[in-house]
């Protein structure tokens, strides 16, 4: 479905694509997403390897043209012109390796126009503030991947920037450095900033983003709020009984499916007490049941299909 | 505009700094010793080249019967060495004023005289800038010689006046600066390509090229990367010329003044040599950038660049073709010739003093430089940051 773009781009929308299209020769990389990303929010890209998120994020930061479509970005129509109000993690981190840490942050701030003793003065602050002062005068290349990544992504904030688009920023952290750039992504959302990444990590969504949108194949899947996409999944019953069968085997859906020694199947219209009523009444001798809200997880995987959870699984595994 | 220079000088002021204050800059200031090594060895085979092919031309005021015997002798020796081997005469009817008239001819540019031989046949004298040159002094008593009486007599006696300048033995030392000159030009536009180019290809490993490429227009990033391997290059230049005349200033007696001085003189010359310096690495850096943005390894670069090397020894060769020669169709040619006009002016302005030229070749030059840094930026920004399958360099139109 078309969307039109509006004239005049709403304030309260910082991010807007409309049917963006980009091919590689005769490989289309994004075919027709849309999205729109509220000022302040944490939106969060979920897709596998490959899905397009990269691809998505550089036409939304004018790094590359789409082929047809347009966007927005904090009301320009051309990206660049917002540069100096945007801050980039690009997923593969690009430092100067002979530059010290404190010079790098600055220079990454004055890319973006702030005046470069201004930039060494925030990056002294900024690393002091993380309790990094240490590193100021070390060079990149005598800091770890992590380490170096940390410096990346305070060059990414030095100029105070409006929107944050952060591309898979916690590959290659520990879990303290995980932790750490969580808690400065919701401090710089609580500051009013919008902050976009992208990740091929459930988890990091459902914890940070109040909207994802789902992408498969280079196309949007899903796009809105995670309650939204949970929404969308009826509860997750998971019953084990005593009897392998009986009557009460009617009582739960046919597309139930083996755990181990549970069953796994959505609620019924119905709800739980006819189930339950049910399931007694069968004689299954229910030995534990649960009802569970669905994660987003289980949404991505209605959403976006069994193959790509599978995918992002295994690369949240490597 | 004021954003795209701010964008460019972000990038420059980093190139710059990262270049000049790395240790490596020391092992490039010492760089032009090999150059300067191999220029003393293509030069000492260019002047020997040059000597033979530009004869030293030697005026002989005498009347025409003798002259014609003369040249008579010239062409048996000829017959028997080569024409190419022997110094070339050209003849004058005596004037009254002898002395005015060696004075006029040894000022001549056309032809440039190495020396004036008058006296006829019985008496002959010879007044030019003949030093470490016997051979010409040699031939020419074998000549009159073989006129008298066809050497019957033996070799003949030739008084030498030894002049310090003439305008032959000038035409000849500006000749061997004009090819200095554009080698030194080649070479350090070779070396300065070839690193800057280097540059982009750590920046693209390294993906900081992404970040900046999402921070300013990528033709800011590539105006600004050129910039500043310029400054630091004129600033290398600025330490070399200042250490050349350092050197000669302790080693050679006379000092800088003893180096013969362009036609242009030493500060247009050198002024000159940056003008064209910067345009010539200007129109190579932005050809070895547009290279270095295809390319995604350092084994790809270096197999892209050799054709290009290679075309810029044949442009460089195309150039020396002008020196001694440069109102010929070739020396003509080679100053309109874009890639090869920086080089061929620089030696122009060693051997001929007219300005205007000049002036008309930096207006053409900046003209393509224009043309070429746009061209350059825009074929940079469509390949540099491609992502997704790789497709060949030729087909960046289609991107």
């Amino acid at each position: 479905m078309l969307r039109q773009a509006s004239a005049t781009p709403s304030p309260d929308i910082a991010v807007e694509a409309i049917d963006l299209v980009k091919d590689f020769g005769e490989t289309r990389a994004v075919d027709g997403i849309s999205l729109r990303v509220p000022t302040g929010a944490i939106y969060g890209l979920l897709g596998p390897n490959g899905a397009g998120k990269t691809t998505t994020l550089r036409m939304l930061l004018g790094i590359i043209d789409p082929s047809s479509g347009s966007r927005h970005v904090l009301g320009r129509d051309r990206p660049l012109d917002a540069a100096p109000e945007i801050g980039y993690l690009p997923e593969e981190r690009g430092l100067y390796p002979a530059m010290h840490a404190r010079e790098a942050i600055a220079f990454m701030g004055a890319l973006r126009g702030l005046p470069l003793a201004e930039g060494r003065r925030r990056a002294d602050a900024l690393l002091a503030e993380h309790g990094l002062a240490d590193w100021g005068k070390k060079s990149i290349r005598s800091l770890s991947k992590g380490m170096a990544q940390i410096v990346q992504l305070l060059g990414t904030i030095i100029h105070k920037p409006r929107l944050i688009v952060l591309d898979e920023p916690f590959a290659g952290l520990d879990a303290i450095n995980q932790g750490r750039l969580e808690e400065l992504i919701r401090r710089e959302a609580r500051s009013g900033v919008t902050v976009i990444f992208s990740t091929h990590v459930i988890a990091h969504a459902e914890r940070l983003c109040e909207q994802v949108a789902i992408i498969a194949k280079g196309r949007v899947a899903f796009d809105g709020r995670v309650d939204e996409a949970r929404e969308r999944l009826r509860p997750i019953v998971r019953l084990r009984t005593r009897a392998s069968d009986g009557a009460w085997r009617s009582a739960i859906p046919s597309s139930a499916r083996r755990e181990g020694d549970e069953w796994v199947f959505e609620l019924p219209e119905g709800g739980p007490e006819p189930l339950l009523k049910a399931l007694i009444d069968g004689g299954a001798g229910i030995e534990t049941l649960a009802i569970e809200r669905p994660g987003l997880h289980d949404a991505f995987v209605a959403i976006a299909g069994n193959k790509a959870a599978a995918q992002m699984a295994e690369e949240k595994v490597q | 505009m004021m954003r795209f220079l701010r964008s460019a000088f972000v990038v420059g002021r980093r190139d710059f700094a990262a270049t000049v204050l790395s240790k490596t800059f020391i092992f490039f200031l010492l760089a032009p010793l090999f150059p300067v090594a191999m220029g003393g060895l293509f030069g000492s085979i260019g002047a020997r080249v040059a000597k033979q092919t530009e004869r030293p031309v030697i005026a002989v005021v005498a009347p025409r019967n003798e002259f014609e015997r003369l040249t008579q002798a010239r062409d048996q020796m000829a017959d028997a060495l080569g024409d190419a081997a022997l110094v070339k005469i050209v003849g004058f009817s005596p004037e009254a004023n002898l002395a005015a008239q060696q004075k006029r001819l040894l000022a001549s540019r056309s032809p440039p005289v190495r020396a004036v031989m008058s006296g006829g046949l019985d008496h002959p004298k010879l007044v030019g800038a003949l030093s470490g040159d016997p051979a010409t002094v040699g031939q020419l008593k074998l000549m009159i010689a073989n006129a008298r009486d066809g050497g019957a007599s033996g070799m003949a006696d030739l008084r030498v006046t030894e002049v310090r300048t003439s305008s032959g033995s000038v035409a000849a030392d500006r000749a061997t600066t004009a090819w200095i000159a554009q080698a030194g030009l080649f070479f350090l536009t070779l070396m300065l390509s070839t690193m800057v180019m280097s540059q982009l290809i750590e920046e693209k490993s390294n993906k900081v090229i992404e970040v900046i490429a999402a921070a300013m227009r990528i033709d800011a990033m590539f105006v600004g990367k050129l910039f500043a391997m310029l400054t630091a290059s004129v600033f290398a230049l600025v330490v070399w010329i200042s250490a050349g005349a350092l050197l000669l200033q302790m080693v050679k007696h006379g000092g800088v003044q003893s180096l013969p001085t362009p036609a242009v003189g030493w500060p247009g010359f050198l002024a000159l040599a940056i003008i064209y310096f910067a345009m010539n690495y200007l129109l190579f850096g932005a050809a070895f950038l547009m290279i270095g943005a295809q390319a995604s390894t350092a084994r790809e670069v270096q197999t892209m660049s050799l054709p290009v090397t290679f075309g810029q020894m044949l442009i460089f060769a195309f150039a020396a073709t002008a020196i001694s020669a440069p109102d010929s169709a070739q020396g003509l040619a080679a100053a309109v010739f874009p890639l090869s006009s920086p080089m061929t002016m620089l030696a122009r302005a060693a051997e001929d003093p007219e300005w205007w030229p000049q002036l008309a070749a930096i207006a053409w030059q900046a003209l393509w430089v224009g043309l070429i840094l746009r061209f350059g930026a825009q074929l940079f920004r469509r390949t540099v940051l491609k992502s997704g399958p790789r497709h060949s360099w030729w087909k960046f139109g289609k991107a």
